[in-house]
């Protein structure tokens, strides 16, 4: 069944903090049973210091909402509520040594009682803005609300951009059947026509600036301006994910980047990597591969052999 | 106590006896059946018998109407797919909204290219209702196909009847009896069955492997080109040690046909009914007269499957909730909602299967842990009163999340 992590299992095995806090004063409730989760926290604050002093749960769920509820009772309790506000979903997750992604909503639901029980206890209204679609991307964790979303939002009309804006189809490829199904329908909601066969361009020009593909031969010099250029126009969008590239060397018919910030050995470097090295060869015609510079030195000396 | 499995609708245990009718088939009879040497001689042979085992156990007038394929989803598709094929002006598919997933995806993807899917729904207690679906028949429908049993409940449809509907109006007729066959008795020559689909590790053979029977006449045509090989209607070198240990199992599963509708019925009963005796707020769902012998499936109300599994795991119980491929998402299974089970009881169905390798004393075991499970995890429910130890007084009211 699914790969828990023992961190998982313990919390659900033997959960913390079961059942309702008596003379609560921050009661958050979210999820219902017709979705087959559903969460009431139950927390005591101070009202002269604002400290959690204790936590409860009852979780109607399966075994990572339970260990996810579990693990938040754990996490808040002692904190004041602005710091258990800044708990993420991701915190829960990393808590309990991961979660798989099928079950990352579970921890998503435990930061949502957590918001509705501060609500509560501040006499203010709490919404759930958070729609949770079917899951599509098992890779990234990305559902089909959020592919619909990015769709509308930026114009999207290929997998690959729908990849390039969510991550979502960009490991092993096995929801490109779904994502296109997704394309196909938002598409048809604003009157347009899915083509598989289309290319992303048309739609990069909404995000970066058009950059003509190259045509004559260039020197080195116009080439290396010309990556620049490229990598200039890609940079808006790393830098919205929290990363950054940087040129720092072109050998024959390899450009060294060196990735910065979030995108630095994370699981999308690769990713992202693979998305620089097609639009350079777009634009430049020519086949081309982008290395991280850490990879530069064992490489250099084999592309100089080749050279000289 | 070592671990106890009660997961055969799942899969099953490979019989020790197939095992060894197979071994030859990987080490010395191992030439291509179509070859003519001394490492190919008994294939062919033993292939015949395989298909003469399957055939006695379905009752089939020929051996030709057996087709080995790699699978029940195999089966499923070919008689599809060959149905609309066969017959390009039909535009039409009846099926049931509890079928696996096998048949549902197929048709959902049929749907996308044109097709009119009718899908027959089931009341309360999973049955169909035959008045509806003899005026869905008519000259635009390519193949009905209903399952024989379904895997969930165990429920079994009048398929017999339904094929003779069908064949009245002109209508090719499949059924998927991954789950029937080996369990209760068929004679499909004396049927208007047209085609029907066989797993063989749901009978004790191993997976990957699984038949098409074809009757004789009906139109067919192949889902795999390529070879001569089931007559062509099947391409690729046969799976030889499988098709070898399921006949081997078919003909196990016919001496035990007896065994299976007696004492194991018996276990299984037995457990059902320990358990709605001592588990409060639990019931049986489909339908309690017509159903296999080896299938129960219990709906604990107020608490999750998957958490129930995990608990029974931990006793060293394996069961399932749902049917084993749609435990993975975190809907109801398409089953329980198309009975319209309700959302309190829908999410913590879990399924018991046996066979013929269970004991009486592992029915007692299950029995000792399963009210102590439903206690621990309804004292977590926020449905649930710890003090009354009842359900809240009214679940949906008392707990009142905040909606978008
Ligand atoms: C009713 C039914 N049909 C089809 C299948 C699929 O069989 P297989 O796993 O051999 O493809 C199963 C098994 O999961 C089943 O229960
Ligand atoms: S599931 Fe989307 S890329 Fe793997």
């Amino acid at each position: 069944m699914w790969d828990y992590s023992d961190k998982v299992k313990e919390h659900f095995f033997t959960p913390k903090n079961a059942g309702a806090v008596v003379g609560a004063n921050a009661i958050g409730e979210v999820g219902s049973i017709s979705c087959g989760d559903a969460l009431r926290l139950t927390l005591k604050v101070n009202p002269e210091t604002e400290i959690i002093e204790e936590s409860g749960f009852q979780t109607f769920g399966c075994g990572s909402a339970i260990a996810s509820s579990s693990v938040l009772t754990e996490i808040i309790k002692g904190m004041t509520i602005d710091e258990a506000l800044k708990v993420t979903n991701q915190d829960i997750a990393n808590e309990l040594d991961g979660l798989p992604p099928e079950k990352m909503h579970c921890s998503v639901m435990g930061r949502e009682a957590l918001q509705a029980a501060v609500a509560n206890y501040r006499g203010e209204e709490w919404k759930d803005d958070h729609e949770e679609g079917a899951l599509i991307c098992k890779c990234f964790a990305i559902d089909a609300v959020m592919i619909e979303e990015m769709i509308w939002a930026n114009k999207l009309r290929t997998v690959e951009d729908v990849t390039n804006f969510t991550k979502a189809g960009g490991g092993c490829a096995a929801c490109h059947e779904d994502i296109e199904a997704i394309l196909e329908k938002v598409l048809a909601e604003k009157g347009e026509k899915f083509d598989a066969t289309v290319s992303t361009a048309a739609v990069e020009k909404v995000e970066t600036p058009a950059i003509a593909a190259v045509k004559t031969p260039l020197t080195n010099v116009q080439r290396i301006k010309k990556i620049e250029e490229v990598l200039t126009s890609l940079r808006p969008q790393l830098m919205a994910d929290g990363g950054d590239v940087e040129l720092v060397e072109v050998v024959g018919n390899t450009v060294y980047v060196n990735m910065t910030g979030a995108c630095n050995g994370c699981q999308m470097a690769a990713m992202t990597i693979a998305g620089i090295q097609q639009r350079l060869m777009e634009v430049l015609g020519e086949f081309l591969r982008v290395v991280p510079a850490s990879e530069m030195k064992k490489l250099v000396n084999i592309e100089g052999a080749g050279h000289a | 106590m070592p671990d106890i499995y009660l997961d055969n609708n799942a899969t099953t245990k490979v019989d020790p006896a197939v095992v060894d009718v197979m071994i030859p088939f990987f080490l010395e009879q191992y030439g291509n059946p179509s070859s003519i040497h001394k490492f190919a001689d008994g294939v062919a042979k033993a292939l015949k018998k395989a298909r003469g085992q399957v055939q006695e156990l379905i009752g089939a007038e020929h051996d030709s109407e057996i087709i080995f394929t790699s699978c029940g989803t195999e089966s499923d598709s070919t008689a599809i797919l060959s149905a609309i094929k066969a017959q390009p002006n039909r535009k039409e598919i009846i099926t049931t909204t509890v079928e696996h997933a096998a048949i549902l995806n197929l048709c959902e993807n049929l749907e996308k290219e044109g097709y009119t899917i009718h899908r027959l729904p089931v009341d309360k207690c999973g049955r169909l209702n035959l008045d509806a679906y003899k005026k869905m028949l008519s000259d635009q429908v390519a193949i009905v196909s209903v399952m024989w049993a379904n895997n969930e409940t165990g429920t079994i449809f009048p398929v017999v009847e339904m094929a003779e509907m069908a064949n009245s109006a002109g209508v090719m007729f499949h059924t998927d009896a991954v789950q029937a066959v080996g369990k209760i008795p068929m004679m499909l020559q004396d049927t208007k069955i047209d085609m029907l689909s066989i797993s063989g590790h749901k009978l004790h053979a191993p997976k990957g492997i699984g038949v098409l029977y074809l009757r004789r006449g009906t139109r067919y045509r192949p889902l795999l080109r390529g070879g001569h090989q089931e007559r062509g209607r099947r391409a690729g070198t046969e799976n030889t040690a499988s098709i070898v240990g399921l006949g081997k199992a078919c003909e196990m599963a016919m001496e035990h046909m007896e065994y299976e509708n007696v004492q194991v019925k018996a276990m299984r009963d037995k457990l059902e009914q320990g358990i709605i005796a001592t588990v409060p707020h639990s019931f049986i769902t489909g339908d309690l007269n017509n159903r296999l012998p080896n299938t129960t499936d219990i709906a604990f109300e107020y608490i999750e499957g998957e958490a129930i599994l995990m608990l029974l795991n931990k006793a060293g119980i394996a069961a399932s909730s749902g049917s084993a491929c749609t435990s993975g998402s975190l809907e109801p299974s398409h089953v329980m909602r198309a009975m319209d089970i309700p959302y309190t009881a829908a999410h913590g169905t879990i399924r018991f299967s046996f066979s013929r390798y269970n004991t009486m004393s592992e029915v007692d075991e299950v029995l000792k842990v399963m009210p102590t499970i439903a206690a621990t995890l309804r004292k977590l429910s926020p449905y649930w009163d710890s003090v009354t130890n009842e359900p809240v007084a009214n679940p949906e009211a008392a707990f009142t999340p905040t909606f978008k």
